[in-house]
């Protein structure tokens, strides 16, 4: 199968590429690209996607999505999950192992892998457990995970809160070359907090997760990861502390990389006085210092990669008190407008940067051999319309789950087409 | 509803104006006139049910309730959760649902979590909702019977200097208090344990003291807080004694504050752990007006929630 992507803006940072150029994809890889139909050639495609005054991208890498299967499909399955990830743009997933069973055996890595080839829109790369049911006890056969095809480790949901386990991980690990991804949160201060500890929380009477929680195993971990010498990545990083401490790590040379979801940049824990339960995830919203602190971090690139935290969940569970419900809320299909509502049109990345940081830079730094437009790579293509604003209706998600704070807002930046391994897996109709 | 009030439900004192609240507290004024008649009924809310829905337990709030419902000829009904199908794991929202199918005018929750009012509200479209205390965040009738009481020894509210003290932390009184006071032109300061006093405060303009001494030393009002044994078990104070010795209103301490200072608590009071039994018992003490005038203030709610004719139809 042939498609020609003609005239777009082909915006590829791993390959340092920003120009109108076309795209030949043949199959299931970028055969050719050049400008104004060098890239044809012969016999002529079956498809043109016409990409006139549009950004042609490679497809989004989104380094931390719960897809919920096995255990949960009444939340969201490999099907619906990977659907939603087209729809935002992302052609691969990295799936975290907290599903029932936990992922941290050889047989439920191989099952994600099997219903993700089977039913799944894009790729799907499963994250294994550190520890045997992310009890934080045992290490898990990590070996064992990384030959089924877990790229990365991760107890997430929970920290590793025994340091000398998380020692032992990161050393182990090390010897496959592959991320522990920590969840960082002191489980003792963050006790049955719901909401960041801050002037919000004091006036609602919330209990208060301060922001120490989370940078207080960072820190250990960075001292951790300089003994090891392995590689550490913190998810969904949401505050100024954390970020200063891993700014200092990557100064030193160690390898610590990190990521951020999009609702850690667009809002704060003001949003909490809503009591709406899609303001409450873990971690929680924060106030603006951290906001801001978050967004300096991805100009300067202390902030490698945009990951969702996609976390689907089913209305009846949502729709409780505040403290109640569970932590969580879905991303995919909101990730790269969000990114370029708040990050581009206010000025903190050009568009370039929010490009990287959505596929470049987070294959690179998970070494996953996608994130760019190469003459032979994976053709992994996500074609957008900067131009038109669009407003968010939950209703019409492609996700099984509907919990997101950002239903009713306009957002620029559609999503036109997905293609993955030179198949269009999304396209938008009209 | 009644004259001049617009709102469906009471849920926190942060949303309500001066003169909403101003109102509330005169029209409390006439409704306190009922409790020192002979016969204490007025037809005001005939053919009107008000539930009680409380998912904790309660003394005073709650019989406050029923009486203020019963003297204005409502047909009050109590459901304490552990003897309804909550037990059985019934959602907030289900009961919601179920009451609502029974028309009910008047719904006064209380409830652990912070909110529960809120979702109740949205959920009963039809029915007013009042907030009796949810979680750590408001109570806002609490609040103001405590303006009530205030405004009745002192004749006025603004400019009065009020210190509340204790565990201000898990406090839906200090937290409603502190936004009816300010909002009422009323400086207020707090003193407790630094590992009970919520970060922030002084940004809400608040004065915060580590020590009760210069808190309460030229207050107008000192208002204590019930210190729970439940936050000694999670490490906030080492034990009762030591909180007693230091955050203690004992009559020594009474010494050094105004001569016409008014104490006021909440209650129920620890005697002896907060409050030394001389002053709570004692001619400051205004603790038990305060439960007098929750009455007349309930009723004042009832009346402009759910009334529509003037309270003195009798």
């Amino acid at each position: 199968m042939r498609i020609l992507i003609e005239g777009g803006r082909v915006i590829d940072p791993a390959n340092n590429v920003d120009d109108v150029l076309d795209v030949l994809i043949e199959d299931g890889r970028i055969a050719a690209l050049g400008p104004g139909g060098a890239a044809r050639g012969t016999p002529p495609p079956d498809r043109v996607l016409d990409a006139h005054g549009k950004v042609v991208c490679p497809g989004f890498v989104d380094l931390h999505v719960h897809l919920r299967e096995p255990g949960r499909e009444d939340m969201e399955t490999i099907a619906t999950g990977t659907r939603a990830a087209a729809r935002g743009g992302f052609t691969s997933v990295c799936a975290m192992p907290n599903t029932n069973p936990v992922n941290d055996n050889q047989s439920v890595t191989e099952f994600v892998l099997d219903r993700a080839k089977r039913e799944g829109a894009v790729n799907v790369y499963p994250v294994g457990a550190i520890t045997k049911g992310q009890k934080g006890e045992e290490l898990a056969e990590i070996g064992e995970l990384v030959g089924a095809g877990c790229v990365a480790v991760s107890d997430d949901g929970k920290p590793v809160m025994n340091a000398e386990i998380m020692r032992r991980a990161l050393e182990y690990a090390g010897m496959f070359g592959i991320p522990v991804i920590q969840h960082a949160e002191d489980l003792n201060m963050t006790g049955k907090g719901s909401m960041h500890e801050g002037l919000v929380s004091t006036e609602l009477g919330i209990r208060g997760i301060p922001a120490a929680s989370e940078a207080i195993i960072v820190a250990r971990d960075i001292l951790l990861a300089e003994l090891t010498r392995s590689h550490y990545h913190v998810a969904h990083v949401s505050t100024e502390e954390s970020i200063r401490l891993i700014r200092e790590a990557k100064a030193k040379g160690l390898h610590v990389t990190c990521e951020v979801t999009p609702h850690h940049f667009a809002i704060t824990d003001e949003a909490v006085k809503s009591f709406s339960t899609n303001t409450k995830m873990s971690p929680p919203l924060r106030s603006t210092r951290h906001v801001e602190a978050v967004k300096a971090a991805l100009k300067d690139g202390t902030i490698d990669a945009i990951a969702t935290d996609h976390a689907p969940h089913t209305i009846q569970e949502k729709e409780v008190e505040f403290d109640s419900a569970p932590n969580g809320i879905i991303g995919l299909e909101t990730a790269f407008a969000l990114g370029m509502t708040v990050l581009v049109e206010g000025e903190v990345l050009t568009l370039n940067q929010l490009i990287a940081r959505f596929s470049s830079e987070p294959a690179r730094i998970f070494n996953l051999p996608k994130g760019m437009l190469s003459v032979g790579a994976d053709a992994d293509v996500t074609i957008v319309d900067l131009t038109r604003e669009w407003v968010v209706d939950a209703r019409t998600f492609a996700s099984k789950s509907r919990n997101t704070p950002f239903d009713g807002w306009k957002l620029r930046g559609e999503v036109l087409a997905t293609i993955v391994g030179g198949k269009v897996v999304w396209e938008l109709e009209g | 509803m009644g004259v001049g009030w617009k709102r469906k439900d009471l849920l926190g004192i942060q949303d309500l104006t001066v003169d909403e609240i101003t109102l509330i507290l005169d029209t409390a004024v006439s409704m306190k006139e009922i409790a020192s008649r002979d016969i204490k009924k007025v037809p005001t809310l005939r053919g009107k049910t008000v539930i009680n829905l409380f998912y904790e337990p309660s003394t005073r709030t709650r019989t406050s309730f029923e009486i203020a419902g019963k003297w204005m000829s409502a047909d009050v009904i109590n459901i304490s959760t552990s003897s309804s199908s909550v037990s059985k794991g019934e959602s907030l929202k289900d009961t919601g649902l179920t009451l609502q199918a029974m028309h009910p005018d008047v719904v006064v929750i209380r409830h652990s979590a912070v909110g529960a009012p809120h979702l109740l509200a949205g959920i009963l479209q039809r029915t007013s909702v009042i907030n009796a205390g949810d979680g750590a965040h408001e109570h806002p009738t609490q609040a103001l019977l405590d303006l009530f009481t205030i405004r009745e020894g002192r004749g006025t509210l603004s400019g009065l200097k009020a210190a509340i003290v204790g565990d201000i932390l898990h406090s839906r009184v200090a937290r409603s208090n502190i936004f009816a006071m300010q909002k009422m032109g009323m400086q207020v300061r707090v003193s407790g344990p630094a590992t009970m006093l919520p970060r922030y405060l002084d940004r809400l303009g608040v004065e915060v003291f580590g020590r009760i001494e210069p808190a309460i030393a030229d207050a107008d009002i000192i208002m204590m807080l019930r210190v729970q044994l439940e936050r000694q078990a999670a490490g906030l104070f080492p034990t009762l004694r030591e909180y007693s010795k230091l955050f203690g209103l004992n009559l020594d301490r009474l010494k050094s504050a105004r001569r016409d200072v008014l104490i006021m608590h909440p209650g129920p009071i620890n005697r002896g752990v907060e409050i030394a039994p001389e002053v709570a018992d004692g001619p400051y003490s205004l603790i038990l007006n305060q439960v007098e005038n929750g009455l007349a203030i309930r009723m004042a709610l009832l009346y402009l929630l759910a009334g529509g004719q003037a309270a003195n139809n009798n």
